[in-house]
């Protein structure tokens, strides 16, 4: 067999092997999708109590809580960033980063400090090379998020809140995470979590007026034990949003990774045939030229 | 009786139980509570500790919550909110 014909088999042969691994991914992710989008909407009923919650007591009292307090000279800032743990997912985890790092220099420019916390290995990663600070980072379980979690992330972003700002306190706390958009489309987003701005989730709740509520027991107290479980909650909700959107992602980058192992199969495959034609065609008119010799040997 | 109560019970990662009921008892942060239909507009904590439902037909559903939540009624809608909750029967 030529040497040319044995090159093109093996990269066909390599090709092939990558193949089978970016089509198994990519369903792996595709049936993941469905569990994730299903944890995203089965919090939902959860999450929408809570917002409404806290916008009825928001509605209903002049609320001075420490959590919604604004400073208007922030000093400092803390940026959560939420990548996933793993990579082959396209731009998934680069996409945030890179988001995370423009609201940085906004930032910066802005005067401010900043303190990083991480979630996911990617983001661990990319911080690590770059030789950055950050406070503290929470890796596994990214595409499988779990609730505690969320509550150990929120405990400590509302701690580093609350301290002042001599102590290394921040005055502002933003999350950055891919949004599920679609199957197709995955976003990278900002959302300020503290100080609170809350956020209605749907347009045609934010008309509707709130009977006065009776709160029990007082309207402080209640506020004091509701803002903490929402802001567990929209951490945790980010989470579940980057988990679907971090399927979704991998599952597109496999697509596309598939379609181009194919490609290059066949390209090969057809350049293999060519250089085995050329080899018997070579073949040919050697035994026709050797033939001739012999014949014209013969006939002295 | 006429009148019933809507009630969702919801948890962190998951809808519980929902359906029509007649009672909700559930324990606040400042005792034991019981809610009819026609209660007035309420939001209250509520602390760790069995939330009993009768609903309107069949046996009672009692859910255990571990770490408290809240608890809103509105016109005769009750939501029951707890972060991390089972149903024991």
């Amino acid at each position: 067999m030529g040497a040319q014909l044995r090159v093109y088999r093996q990269k066909i042969k390599s090709a092939k092997t990558t193949k089978k691994i970016t089509r198994a991914m990519e369903l792996i992710s595709a049936s993941r999708i469905q569990k994730a989008q299903q944890r995203v909407a089965s919090s939902n009923p959860y999450t929408r109590a809570v917002t409404r919650a806290v916008s009825a007591v928001a509605t209903h009292s002049n609320i001075s809580h420490p959590l919604t307090m604004r400073n208007d000279n922030p000093k400092r800032a803390a940026i959560v960033i939420f990548t996933s743990d793993r990579g082959l997912a396209g731009a998934f985890s680069s996409g945030v980063l890179k988001e995370a790092e423009a609201l940085s220099s906004k930032l910066r420019n802005e005067g401010q400090e900043l303190v990083y916390f991480l979630v996911g290995r990617k983001a661990l990663a990319n911080f690590n090379f770059r030789k950055r600070k950050f406070v503290q980072e929470w890796t596994g379980g990214t595409d499988l998020p779990e609730f505690t979690t969320a509550s150990a992330i929120a405990e400590q972003v509302t701690e580093v809140f609350l301290k002042d700002i001599a102590d290394g306190g921040v005055d502002e706390i933003y999350l950055v995470g891919n949004q599920f958009v679609s199957m197709m489309i995955q976003e990278p987003k900002v959302t300020r979590l503290l100080p609170l701005e809350v956020v209605e989730e749907e347009a045609s709740d934010s008309h509707e007026v709130f009977p006065l509520y009776e709160f029990e027991p007082e309207v402080d107290k209640v506020l004091d034990s509701l803002l903490p479980v929402y802001i567990e909650n929209r951490i945790f909700n980010v989470m579940l949003q980057s988990a679907a959107a971090e399927h979704a992602a991998r599952q597109k980058a496999m697509k596309s990774a598939t379609d181009n192992a194919e490609k290059l199969i066949s390209n090969y495959t057809r350049l293999a045939n060519a250089a085995r034609q050329a080899e018997i065609t070579q073949q040919i008119s050697e035994i026709v030229g050797g033939a001739d010799a012999l014949a014209v040997v013969s006939e002295d | 009786m006429s009148k019933e109560l809507t009630v969702n019970l919801v948890s962190a990662d998951k809808p519980i139980w929902s359906g029509n009921a007649s009672m909700v008892v559930a324990k606040t942060a400042e005792g034991e509570i019981g809610l009819l239909a026609g209660h007035e507009p309420m939001l209250a904590i509520l602390a760790p500790g069995m939330i009993k439902i009768t609903p309107t037909e069949g046996p009672a559903v009692v859910a255990e919550s571990l770490d408290g939540g809240f608890l809103s009624i509105e016109r005769d809608v009750v939501m029951v909110v707890v972060r991390n909750a089972s149903l024991v029967s």
